[in-house]
């Protein structure tokens, strides 16, 4: 067993991992956040998706002893307190979600998005940075619409700051 | 309380459960960790047909953290039953369908890759990995014949001693001496061959299950992925004689979609109940996705030949149909009712056809069991439909939208040659609406638009029809359906006036907590938020038949439409007792009780909380409290029909097709919700369209599964699909108090001919297979170009 201690959400946290245990197990078993979901073996469906020192990962690709001394973000954690994250928001607003098993990932992944490419995303853009997540109940045609709304929404509040 | 809180029906009210998916506190089976829980792993037949000749757990017993390892001998000594088929065929010479014996454990044989040899239960899921690989099984291998078309060959293994011919049933409806009749008095006669591609259904959540037994209470507990937990147990008690109903519990939490596979009862879930008493601990199995490719029942895999008879003006006489239907290696839960009364009791389409036949062989193969995907035999039936009809058009020279305007059922009621008497609908309004949607006029100019930039542009129709609300039970019982299709509800009205709602139906992605409380609001003139839905355990509700076949809003949501009412007259007694009025003069709206002509009135809270003080009537008369329940059975299916059109451009350098415009009408009766009916019909199109352009299970000749992963199995991405267009037309259905046909399957029943009868319009040719992926489309336009090179 090996000694790690990331934070997580914020908060300080340690654990005792076997070397082969991965992220989200360590998430899901060790530490009961059942948020961050797995929907597949092979890396493909993103339901896992989680924030490693502020960056997109798939959580069942990495390894718990290679998040030691990181920062990790999970679903539980988007949240300020009772005030929902704008891109939780926009999937709720904008339908993005039906069984929520995807959305978790979803929601991280477009999360990143946003940090990556800026607020202001177009529908192919959208459409192509979503390649690593699969839902199978929306045809993502609300999932598209709830990041491009989210998107704007994280955008404003810096925006009214900046005036 | 006023009319203004309350949620009307026709709302695209917010859904009520979001706020537990998106801040990530679902609560999914695997989510669940039970005190003292015990992992499982099964052991799964690495070959697709042998004879188990010897199975010797003892190294693996020996190893780290083993709990138990049970295998089909087990199973055997313990006289636990098989797995059942709930749905009785009689073939076309009277005899029974042949139900090959289906173990939860293998018991000497294996019938495909994935078959249930033992379970490895350890403290942890790695240790039971680990102790499976010391597992020594001592496999006889026998061939293996995995393809519809080489089940019935007279040298192709056989599966079943039960079974000659590897045929499970052959069976038929229809009139053939009519059907004969038809044809030759044909001008035309429009041939077909098609084979529906066989689908992995892949929700996103895969299957899981946890089995708990309480020693106390010599009771048993079931988490499980469950679309409809009294079906579970009934299954596990009645048939598999785990337990009288009254000592099992089936709960079936947050569930991550289903599409139809998490209806069935499978191996997994009975072992690892079974298994919790055996070792004395819960225990928890839960699907990685190879497992789901290997063991959830797949859909589909149809091949077909058809043949339609036309007149001279375009007419449809007949309808001439053979199909052979793959179960798979086992008759799964309903298998037997898809390809039969799911199936070739929507022949007709949206046709008025005088004479209609099908027949339909049942085959076993070394595969999966193939059972009820989304649409469950409607795809099939409308894939089928909408192709020769197309083809016909195209035969005669005549516009596809006018030859099916040509062929509409316009009068109702409508009693078709295959069973199927349809109540209501109007197919040219839903053409219309969406031809304009389509812009179909100006199809022509963008296709010679599409072809000055070098791309092949097509444009496709599909108008199906399927049934749904299901079921009237006698119906279904008079068709070999073991159970009857009704729904239940219950309506507690709380002393304060909030509401729960117990459904037998259960939500699994439907958005049940937001529509089922919209239509209490609505009635009863309270706000949403004083509604609570639950579903998804037996112990809380009493008996339902669970979610599919889009019968949740026709059918659950009747029941308490029906318990409703029965509220609404308990309550307006004793509200004529507290306004000293006659019971006939007392009136109900907007949340309300008024006495007619006077503003004297109580608000139903008021009346609620009086139902439990029950100080202020004669409880000789009145029994005190407010809750009623409802059990409703259907008159009729409901019959949900529509027009969807699909317009692709498909580039011949690569073969890839762009979906450039996919439009959806569709009738779905009376609307609850439109955002979440749009939501449906978003997810039920990108099923259709997966299946039409990516998506196939491919077993090679050994019966060894090729598309056993995400890698290798396409599922739709966001980048694959356009964002749709979607429009309502509306004919309210006559069969339940609501008006409501059903939304849930119509995407994927639809999407697939609409996606390929572009395709063929754009490439000009009708032999183009699904799924129509671009090494195909490209195989296909370099060998037309070839031809056309040789000819010039």
């Amino acid at each position: 067993m090996t000694k790690i201690a990331v934070t997580l959400n914020g908060r300080a946290t340690s654990a005792d991992v076997e070397p082969r245990t991965l992220l989200v197990q360590l998430l899901r078993d060790t530490l009961h956040l059942t948020g961050t979901h797995v929907g597949c073996d092979t890396s493909q469906c993103g339901a896992c998706v989680v924030h490693v020192d502020g960056v997109a990962v798939k959580a069942c690709t990495m390894l718990a002893v290679q998040a030691d001394g990181t920062q990790v973000l999970t679903i539980e954690g988007l949240a300020g307190g009772t005030q929902l994250h704008p891109m939780q928001e926009a999937f709720r607003e904008h339908h993005g979600l039906q069984c929520g098993f995807c959305t978790p990932g979803m929601i991280m992944t477009a999360v990143d998005m946003v940090a990556r490419l800026g607020t202001d995303l177009s529908e192919g853009t959208i459409r192509e940075n979503l390649d690593g997540n699969l839902c199978r109940c929306t045809g993502y045609h609300n999932i598209v619409k709830a990041v491009q709304a989210g998107a704007h929404a994280m955008g404003a509040p810096a925006a009214a700051a900046a005036e | 309380m006023t009319a203004s809180i309350v949620t009307p029906i026709g709302a695209s009210v917010r859904r009520k459960e979001d706020h537990r998916f998106i801040t990530g506190k679902g609560r999914y089976t695997d989510d669940m960790a039970r005190p003292g829980q015990a992992h499982a792993y099964f052991l799964r037949s690495p070959v697709a047909h042998a004879n188990i000749r010897s199975l010797d757990t003892s190294a693996a017993a020996a190893m780290p953290g083993v709990v138990g390892i049970l295998t089909g001998a087990d199973l055997a000594a313990d006289g636990v039953g098989d797995l059942i088929c709930g749905w009785m065929i009689h073939s076309v010479d009277g005899t029974p369908m042949r139900m090959g014996s289906h173990p939860a454990l293998a018991k000497g044989k294996v019938r495909y890759v994935g078959d249930h040899v033992a379970v490895v239960i350890a403290e942890t899921l790695n240790q039971a990995k680990d102790a499976a690989a010391a597992i020594v099984v001592d496999y006889d291998v026998l061939p293996a014949v995995a393809e519809t078309g080489r089940a019935r060959a007279a040298d192709a293994p056989q599966l079943h001693e039960v079974a000659p011919g590897n045929t499970a049933f052959s069976w038929e409806l229809g009139d053939a001496a009519a059907t004969d009749a038809a044809f030759a008095q044909a001008a035309h006669v429009i041939p077909l061959d098609l084979v529906n591609n066989r689908l992995a259904p892949n929700p996103i959540e895969p299957r899981a299950a946890i089995g708990e037994y309480d020693s106390g209470d010599d009771a048993f507990t079931l988490w499980t992925t469950s679309q409809n937990p009294h079906l579970a147990r009934l299954v596990l008690s009645a048939f598999v004689g785990l337990a009288p109903e009254h000592k099992l519990r089936v709960i079936a939490p947050d569930v991550g979609g289903g599409f139809g596979s998490k209806i069935f009862i499978y191996a997994e879930e009975t072992v690892c109940t079974w298994a919790a008493k055996k070792v004395g601990r819960p225990v928890k199995w839960t699907s990685d996705r190879s497992e789901a490719f290997l063991s959830d029942a797949h859909g589909r895999d149809h091949i077909t030949r058809a043949e339609l008879a036309v007149n001279g003006e375009g007419k449809i006489l007949g309808f001439r149909v053979k199909t052979t239907a793959n179960m798979g290696a086992y008759l799964s839960t309903f298998a037997s009712a898809i390809p039969t009364y799911l199936y070739a009791t929507l022949l007709s389409g949206q046709y008025d056809i005088p004479a209609i036949h099908c027949h339909v062989d049942a085959v076993y193969t070394n595969t999966a069991p193939v059972d009820a995907y989304r649409g469950a035999g409607r795809p099939e039936a409308t894939f089928l439909v909408e192709r020769i009809v197309e083809i016909a058009a195209r035969t005669l020279g005549m516009d596809g939208a006018e030859f099916r305007r040509r062929n509409f059922i316009t009068s109702f009621p409508h009693q078709t040659p295959v069973i199927m008497a349809y109540d209501a609908g109007d197919y040219a309004a839903s053409l219309d609406k969406a031809l304009a949607m389509a812009d179909y006029a100006g199809f022509p100019a963008r296709k010679a638009a599409a072809a000055a930039k070098g791309k092949l542009r097509g444009i496709g129709l599909s108008n199906y029809i399927e049934a749904c609300g299901i079921a009237p039970s006698a119906a279904v019982g008079s068709l070999g359906a073991g159970v009857g299709l009704w729904e239940s509800a219950e309506v507690r009205v709380n002393p304060t006036g909030n509401v729960e709602v117990l459904t037998g139906s259960h939500s699994h992605g439907q958005g049940h907590e937001t529509t089922f409380a919209q239509l209490v609001s609505s009635r009863l003139g309270i706000p949403i938020d004083q509604v609570s839905i639950v579903h998804g355990d037996t112990d809380k509700v009493q008996f339902g038949m669970g979610t599919y076949g889009s019968r949740s809003g026709a059918v659950g949501m009747s029941a308490i439409f029906k318990a409703l009412d029965k509220v609404e007259a308990k309550a307006k007694k004793i509200a004529a007792h507290m306004l000293e009025a006659s019971e006939g003069d007392i009136e109900f709206k907007d949340g309300r009780f008024t006495v007619a002509g006077t503003d004297r009135g109580l608000a139903f809270a008021e009346v609620a909380l009086n139902a439990y003080v029950a100080h202020k009537f004669p409880t000789s008369e009145i029994e005190p409290g407010l809750k009623e329940g409802a059990f409703y059975d259907p008159t009729n299916f409901t019959f949900p029909a529509g027009c969807h059109v699909c317009e692709v451009e498909v580039d011949p350098d690569t073969g890839e097709t762009q979906i450039v415009q996919f439009v959806a009408v569709d009738d779905f009766g009376v609307v609850i919700n439109p955002m979440i009916v749009e939501g449906q019909v978003h997810g039920g199109i990108a099923q259709g369209v997966g299946q039409a352009l990516l998506e196939a299970v491919h077993y090679d000749g050994d019966g060894q599964l090729v598309t056993g992963s995400f890698m290798d199995y396409t599922m739709p991405r966001a980048e694959n699909l356009p964002s749709f267009k979607v429009g309502l037309t509306e004919t309210r259905c006559p069969s339940n108090p609501l008006g409501i046909k059903g939304c849930g399957e119509a995407g994927a029943i639809a999407a697939p001919p609409a996606v390929i009868n572009a395709l063929t319009d754009a490439l000009g040719t009708e032999d183009i297979p699904m799924p129509a992926t671009p090494a195909r489309l490209w195989q296909i336009i370099q060998a037309r170009r070839a031809v056309a090179q040789a000819a010039e």
